[in-house]
């Protein structure tokens, strides 16, 4: 029987991850990705927490988390591939288009 | 009967302003120049045909009144449009048309060849059409109308050649500093028509004099802001400061303001509502004074003056100061008398003096003039009657008759009398030395100037006409000791009451004769020891460029009025008031550059501000 802290760690860990993946690299794919890792952090909180009381509704949370995650990706996708029509590369720096012009 | 003629006499020059405002561009100038004064010759006629059937039949209460409209109808004020003649409006329309007939003649001649030609007589039509507007409204408040018509004439005659940017310059200061005084005049035809509840003369008199007590504060104030109204029109001290520059207008201009139109609607108005300022005896000390202190200064600016046209306008500001003395002494007959005469013999000196300008190429400086009496024998006579007329030489001149009438009227006046007639003795003085120094300079002496060109029929007849005027009608109205004529008096007795014959002192008119002819003696002599051929010479001293400039009025105004003017112009322009909301804009602006910084459109930048909102936002809820 593994401690029902563990999974906490664990969970902490990837969002960590994910945060750090987010702020630090700078290709766009790899940014959807920690999104993603970010997001299974969080289900893997819900799941953790539904185990430890005993109550279900941290795996349907769970399933809606993957819900959300799959439609997220599909919309982050969509502007990757027309942010690579529009520019070289997919560099998240060079994406700056809707900024303030001076 | 005459009342169905009165419309034509303001209707036909009116008329005639409209035909040649309308289509003056396409009419040659012999046409345009015969409707000019064809227009305000057959209102003289109008009027002459009506004052000879008031001589043989006076109508019934020596009033006419045609009541052509009703211009508004409120609850507690009315007004109408209606033409009111009495023997004083009717005194007035004549001079106005047939002097004014006389001057249209004139420039047809004088005028001839000048670009404008037809709008010239538009703007001359519509100002003797607007001065009998004046002169014969029955209501203050269509007096009003004609008043600033006068204005708005004498503002578009004097700029006539608008090329030169002084001239217009001359325009503006007339027709502003007219206004000014105008203001004033307004504000008193608001006052009575509050109080009165009506501006139709006659009524509004009837109900001054059965409402107020003489010498009350309502009578004195709205004849007071009259007055002003009156001083600013009629040129006198302080007010009098556009006249000498309205003399950049064409020299016929000149002399129909100065005779006929303009500058006597003041005293008009004081006539016309005398029994308002009889309420008022403060107002007609302050008439007194001022008319003393115009005449004076008026003479002894006249005496410096090197423009022809500026020693004549300085002479017409001291004449008129002469008519609100007798003004101020309740002498409304000897003020109307000596606008008579003025009229006649001023127009004749400006006819005369534009007929010489315009044989010199319009040279106006008397000091580069000379030894034209062989030269110009007409404008030399007609000029001389003029002169005589001004400086009021007895017997042979009318401004002679005129002048005693006011000077005795001043004397008798109880109070400040003394000081009235000492004034206007001294300033008959000066009048008789300044005149006489025009005549000298310009017509005695070597010839220095080149003379070209000839007269025809319209320059001399009313020069001519004019001067035999200036001889006779005088005698309409004269001293006890010279027959004690009353032609003039029982004429007006109707609306001016029987004039009381003064017992005299002889001082009186034995003063009144020595003292012009003793001015031409002075003159005379200061001619032949040089003295006034000095003052082209020798640089001026500072009397000489004080006097010059008119006392320095201009210059206390620019102090005093148009610098502070100026001032306030300059800070407003900035709109101060308006700079304090900026500092609303300004912080808006700064906190909008701050802000926009954020806005740099770098997404890990936003993730990261992100992460730590939401971590200060974790610590707050986890510590606080």
């Amino acid at each position: 029987m593994i401690p029902w802290t563990a999974p906490l760690v664990l969970a902490l860990m990837l969002f960590l991850l994910g945060l750090l993946g987010l702020l630090a690299r700078r290709g766009l794919v790899f940014v959807l990705m920690s999104i993603e890792i970010m997001l299974n952090a969080a289900g893997l909180l819900f799941v953790a927490a539904g185990a430890r009381w005993g109550n279900p509704d941290g795996q349907i949370m769970f399933i809606f988390v993957l819900n959300l995650a799959g439609a997220e990706l599909a919309l982050g996708l969509i502007l990757l591939l027309r942010i690579r029509a529009r520019l070289p590369d997919l560099d998240a720096d060079a994406a700056d288009l809707l900024r303030d012009a001076p | 009967m005459t009342a169905q003629l009165l419309w034509l006499v303001p209707g036909l020059p009116l008329l005639g302003a409209v035909v040649l405002g309308c289509c003056g561009r396409v009419l040659p100038a012999r046409v345009a120049g015969a409707i000019g004064a064809g227009s305000v010759g057959a209102a003289g006629l109008v009027a002459a045909v009506i004052a000879l059937r008031w001589w043989h039949q006076a109508p019934a209460g020596d009033v006419v009144i045609d009541p052509l409209w009703s211009w508004m109808a409120l609850p507690g004020f009315s007004s109408r449009i209606a033409l009111y003649l009495d023997p004083v409006s009717l005194l007035m329309t004549l001079v106005i048309t047939l002097v004014g007939f006389l001057i249209h003649l004139f420039s047809t001649e004088y005028m001839a060849g000048e670009d404008g030609y037809s709008r010239y007589f538009a703007y001359l039509n519509l100002f003797v059409a607007a001065m009998l507007l004046l002169v014969l409204a029955s209501d203050l408040l269509v007096m009003f109308v004609g008043w600033e018509g006068v204005g708005v004439c004498s503002y578009l005659l004097v700029g006539f050649w608008y090329g030169d940017p002084a001239n217009g310059y001359a325009a503006q200061k007339s027709f502003i500093v007219t206004r000014i005084a105008d203001i004033a005049m307004l504000a008193g035809l608001l006052l009575l028509s509050l109080q009165l509840g009506t501006l139709d003369i006659q009524p509004m008199l009837a109900a001054a004099r059965a409402d107020w007590a003489p010498g009350a504060m309502a009578p004195t104030l709205a004849a007071l802001l009259l007055l002003i109204g009156g001083w600013g029109k009629s040129a006198q001290a302080p007010l009098h400061t556009w006249l000498p520059d309205a003399m950049a207008g064409p020299t016929p201009v000149s002399a129909l303001i100065h005779a006929a139109t303009m500058v006597t609607a003041g005293v008009y108005l004081v006539v016309r509502l005398h029994g308002l300022f009889e309420m008022a005896p403060a107002v007609l000390d302050v008439i007194a004074l001022g008319a003393v202190a115009t005449l004076l200064i008026a003479a002894c600016c006249a005496l410096v003056q090197s423009d022809i046209k500026r020693v004549l306008a300085y002479s017409t500001m001291s004449q008129i100061g002469y008519m609100f003395l007798a003004l101020g002494a309740g002498a409304w007959g000897a003020a109307l008398f000596h606008f008579l005469t003025h009229a006649v013999f001023k127009a004749l000196l400006f006819l005369s003096a534009g007929a010489i300008t315009m044989r010199l190429h319009h040279e106006q400086n008397i000091f580069k003039m000379g030894g034209l009496r062989g030269e110009l024998p007409i404008a030399f006579w007609s000029f001389l009657v003029g002169a005589a007329s001004l400086a009021a030489l007895p017997l042979v001149s009318a401004g002679f008759f005129s002048k005693e009438m006011v000077l005795g009227a001043a004397w008798a006046r109880p109070g400040l009398g003394a000081v009235m007639w000492v004034a206007g003795i001294t300033g008959a003085f000066l009048t008789a030395v300044y005149s006489f120094r025009a005549v000298f300079l310009v017509f005695l002496g070597p010839v220095t100037t080149r003379v070209s060109g000839s007269y025809g029929v319209r320059i001399w007849l009313p020069l001519c006409v004019l001067a035999a005027v200036a001889l006779g009608i005088g005698w309409l109205e004269t001293p006890a000791f010279l027959g004690g004529a009353q032609i003039f008096a029982a004429m007006l007795a109707p609306v001016l009451g029987a004039g009381v014959v003064e017992r005299l002192p002889l001082l009186v008119p034995v003063a009144g004769m020595v003292v012009p002819v003793a001015g031409v003696v002075v003159s005379y002599g200061l001619y032949r020891s040089g003295f006034w051929h000095a003052q082209a010479v020798r640089p001026a001293g500072v009397l000489r460029r004080f006097l010059g400039s008119g006392m320095g009025f201009d210059a206390l105004f620019e102090v005093t009025l148009v610098r502070p003017y100026l001032w306030l112009v300059a800070v407003l322009r900035r709109d101060p008031v308006d700079r304090l909301f900026d500092v609303l804009r300004d912080v808006a602006m700064a906190a909008h550059r701050w802000l926009r910084a954020g806005q740099g459109g770098k997404l890990r930048r936003y993730a990261a501000w992100l992460v730590a909102g939401s971590a200060a936002a974790v610590l707050c809820v986890v510590f606080a």
